[in-house]
């Protein structure tokens, strides 16, 4: 009797490469490699050739000229004689700015929507979901426009702020105007010692963060509560405040006046800016509902009701027992949909907000006909920031995952 | 024997609940008004309820559906809606700059969809699966026109190609992957040398053709569909194909698959679309200048394969270990144990993420606009530079919202259903 199995000297034949288990995985690898390979060298020898019949070359010494155009939100200084480097540069901060006040309202909302969502308020529950749903359906990029359209349309010119009875009136003791300009807020203007306020300011919050951590030892040994809430809030404001007065008010307020048909001084946001970034929030928001009210239903009901048999009051029952272990389920999504958010705001052209994509991926690229390495460098900066707030992630799950054995 | 004075012999029926605790009083009693802090959040709420049917009632019911333009609407009553431009215009926000007199095409196609989707969504009428085969085909011709034999030469080119794979399979060799190869040549020469002629010879003896209509007379939700349904269909077998690669324990395939889906991943979709619209001819042969329609559908296509992949792979690790091991130890070759016990577990977890991504590429389907093709959002732009049109919003803003929130809101409810219905545990 022969032995079935397939023993060391039996003879290779070239079929096994691909039918044998032993060679399949390694020759099916050697074939993807070599087919990947040959397109990819296809695709660069294509774009050579392409490149070759327009008269360009790769080069990224475009970054370095005269950009030539103006950009009307700037966080850094910047000109129209600044380079295309610099325009990039600027349009990178203002997608970051958009992205972060964005993601910042959204959460804010989306708690606050996902937590009202489980309320036991028939009607309260059912509005949430309808908000929910509502922003969830409808594509983001309408939003977009649909926010847009409210602020630019709906809102009055600034001329109509003017003479004895005007049509409009500022909000907020004359310190807030809406206009289908933009908004304009009050600028605080820092004089001679407002530094100071400042640095005693921040000194006082490491002091309540210091508090903080006394008053939880203070717990943990003796089981004495602290008075934290009301020493933090005096810490917080009593130092900073006599100072203030005392260096005679180095910080006030620019407000935004009416002159000729425009608003000068104070803050302008811009409706482009406010439409955006408002827009994202709300549909972010709705996604980030839905999350916080997944995490907070995950926790077993079990726990909810041994933490009441430990006679916990419902508050002390969320935040030491279900928020704790909820936040483990909702952190990673609420991350990814921040990614979400900043991908999203890409969608800046649809209102003339001047984001990465408007500079360097939009006039920059028209102006320079540099298409290949201006979407490569936009393609770069996307991914870097996505890679990063994966790593983040992937950091959280390894610091906080439930260790298992 | 003592004596009992009295026994109840009949049982005293349960006094009704009090008033306040059963039916609407009770519902209302447990549900609005339980606590001081629930009475002010439905108050709340019934005062924001309020605010905006308020407005927004009068403004839609007492709205004009009949006039000529804007100006018109505005001077009987401004503080209505102005639901004449969809009155006017309603074609165009179906069909785009569609021909006229061929918008039976389109209306075709669709009907069709839904039909080819019966045999794929209820398990009973499969035999009529051969229509969904036909119909990727069909639609192509309806929409695109031209000679019904340029996508017919496809199919017959494919049937030949599985005709001599059975041949071969039948009468040289028992090996599939031998047949496969020799089918794989047979499709080569075929397409390359002979198909030509076929056509040719084809259309001689039955000229069958619709008038041809180009890509970019393609709009409003007919393009949105064309974009959304193929990318979905398309993206669902890439999708899984590259969550298996990402498991897979090969490095070489496991690095390319996660290249792409992180690569892709890590892009907002409207820079894939531009490298759609001005990058991707520098990729391709010199002279190449294909569809733009089709362009945007392939990175669509891309877009949410990578994002499927990660579904999927989500439903694949949420498997325990057991599955692939009995699968194996029961002698089943790899792709036998994906096809019979992991895929069929795998994706009835990840249908919910599944069915989110098709919603997302749908909603997704807007962003076409911005490389200016004729969306549902860009058609808005186009029909208010039109004089006559000049200065109107909401009206438009509100249809399309809705027809995107019916389609998207149906899906999700869909997809619920099919979670309940296919839970076998519980």
């Amino acid at each position: 009797m022969k032995a079935s199995s397939p023993s060391t000297d039996e003879k290779f034949q070239i079929g096994m490469l691909l039918s044998d288990t032993r060679y399949r995985g390694t020759s099916l690898q050697v074939i993807t490699f070599i087919i990947f390979v040959a397109v990819f060298f296809w695709l660069v020898d294509n774009t050579l050739k392409n490149l070759a019949l327009l008269g360009k070359d790769v080069s990224f010494n475009f970054l370095f000229l005269r950009a030539g155009y103006d950009i009307n939100q700037r966080l850094i200084p910047y000109s129209s004689d600044s380079t295309h480097g610099r325009a990039a540069v600027v349009g990178i901060l203002n997608t970051l700015l958009v992205a972060f006040v964005g993601c910042v309202i959204a959460t804010i909302l989306g708690l606050f929507v996902g937590i009202l969502r489980l309320s036991k308020n028939w009607l309260v529950a059912k509005l949430m979901s309808a908000y929910i749903e509502g922003f969830r359906n409808v594509p983001v990029l309408l939003w977009i426009v649909m926010v847009f359209a409210l602020l630019t349309e709906f809102t009055p010119a600034p001329k109509a702020f003017k003479g004895a009875d005007p049509q409009a009136t500022m909000l907020f003791f004359d310190s807030v105007a809406i206009t289908n300009r933009g908004t304009y807020f009050p600028a605080p203007i820092l004089n001679e010692g407002a530094y100071w306020v400042i640095f005693i300011f921040i000194l006082s919050v490491f002091a309540v963060i210091f508090l903080k951590r006394y008053a939880d030892k203070l717990k943990r040994e003796t089981g004495k509560d602290f008075p934290t809430f009301l020493v933090s809030i005096a810490i917080l404001i009593f130092p900073s405040t006599i100072l203030f007065f005392a260096l005679g008010s180095p910080i006030s307020l620019e407000y935004p006046y009416l002159k000729g048909f425009n608003f000068k001084d104070g803050i302008h946001l811009r409706n482009s800016f406010l439409a955006l970034t408002l827009a994202l929030a709300l549909y972010t928001s709705a996604f980030i509902a839905e999350i916080v009210r997944a995490g907070i239903m995950a926790i077993s009901k079990g726990q909810t009701e041994a933490a009441s048999s430990l006679g916990l009051r419902p508050n002390k029952i969320m935040n030491l027992i279900i928020l704790p272990q909820a936040l483990r389920i909702i952190v990673p999504p609420l991350i990814s949909n921040y990614l979400n958010l900043t991908k999203n705001s890409s969608l800046a052209i649809a209102v003339g907000y001047m984001d990465v994509r408007g500079t360097l991926g939009g006039i920059t690229l028209n102006q320079t006909g540099r298409e290949l390495e201006s979407m490569l460098l936009l393609m770069g900066f996307y991914l870097c920031v996505s890679l990063l707030i994966s790593s983040v992630i992937n950091y959280y799950n390894r610091s906080f995952q439930i260790v298992v054995r | 024997m003592s004596k009992i004075a009295f026994v109840q012999k009949n049982k005293i029926p349960p006094s009704p609940a009090p008033i306040s605790e059963v039916g609407f009083i009770g519902w209302l009693k447990q549900n609005l008004f339980s606590s001081w802090f629930n009475t002010l959040l439905t108050l709340i709420s019934i005062y924001f309820i309020f605010i905006i049917l308020r407005d927004f009632i009068p403004w839609a019911w007492g709205g004009h559906w009949n006039t000529k333009s804007l100006r018109e609407c505005l001077d009987l009553n401004p503080d209505v809606a102005c639901f004449s431009v969809l009155t006017a215009r309603w074609k165009q926000l179906l069909f785009g700059l569609y021909p006229a007199e061929e918008y039976w095409r389109p209306t075709v196609t669709f009907i069709f969809l839904i039909l080819s989707m019966i045999p794929i969504l209820f398990p009973k009428y499969f035999k009529f699966f051969w229509f969904s085969v036909i119909y990727p085909g069909l639609a192509i011709w309806l929409l695109w026109g031209g000679s019904i034999w340029g996508v017919g030469i496809v199919y017959i080119g494919l049937s030949l190609g599985i005709f001599t794979f059975i041949l071969l399979l039948k009468l040289v060799s028992k090996n599939t992957v031998l047949a496969g190869i020799g089918a794989l040549i047979f499709l080569i020469v075929f397409f390359m040398f002979f198909s030509n002629y076929l056509v040719n010879f084809l259309n001689i003896i039955l000229p069958i053709a619709l008038p041809p209509v180009e890509s970019l007379k393609m709009g409003g939700f007919t393009l949105s569909l064309i974009v959304g349904i193929t990318g979905i269909v398309a993206s669902f077998p890439i999708g899984i194909l590259l969550a298996l690669g990402r498991q897979s324990n090969l490095p070489i395939i496991k690095m390319i698959c996660v290249g792409f889906i992180e690569f892709i991943r890590g892009v907002p979709l409207i820079t894939l679309l531009f490298v759609a619209s001005v990058l991707l001819n520098y990729f391709l042969p010199p002279g190449t200048n294909f569809d733009i329609v089709l362009r945007v559908i392939i990175m669509v296509t891309f877009f949410s394969a990578a994002y499927m992949a990660e579904v999927i792979r989500g439903g694949l690790a949420g498997l325990p270990l057991g599955q692939h091991e009995a699968s194996a130890s029961l002698g089943l070759t790899y792709w036998q144990s994906q096809r019979l016990v992991i895929m069929p577990q795998a994706l009835k977890i990840s249908i919910p993420g599944i069915v989110n991504t098709f919603i997302g590429l749908f909603k997704d389907t807007t962003l076409v606009s911005i490389i200016s093709l004729r969306d549902p959002v860009g058609l808005a732009s186009t029909i208010r530079a039109d004089q006559t049109w000049n200065g109107i919003y909401w009206e438009l803003y509100v249809a399309i919202g809705l027809m995107f929130f019916i389609f998207c809101f149906g899906m999700s409810q869909y997809s619920q259903y099919l979670e309940r219905k296919l839970k076998t545990d519980k």
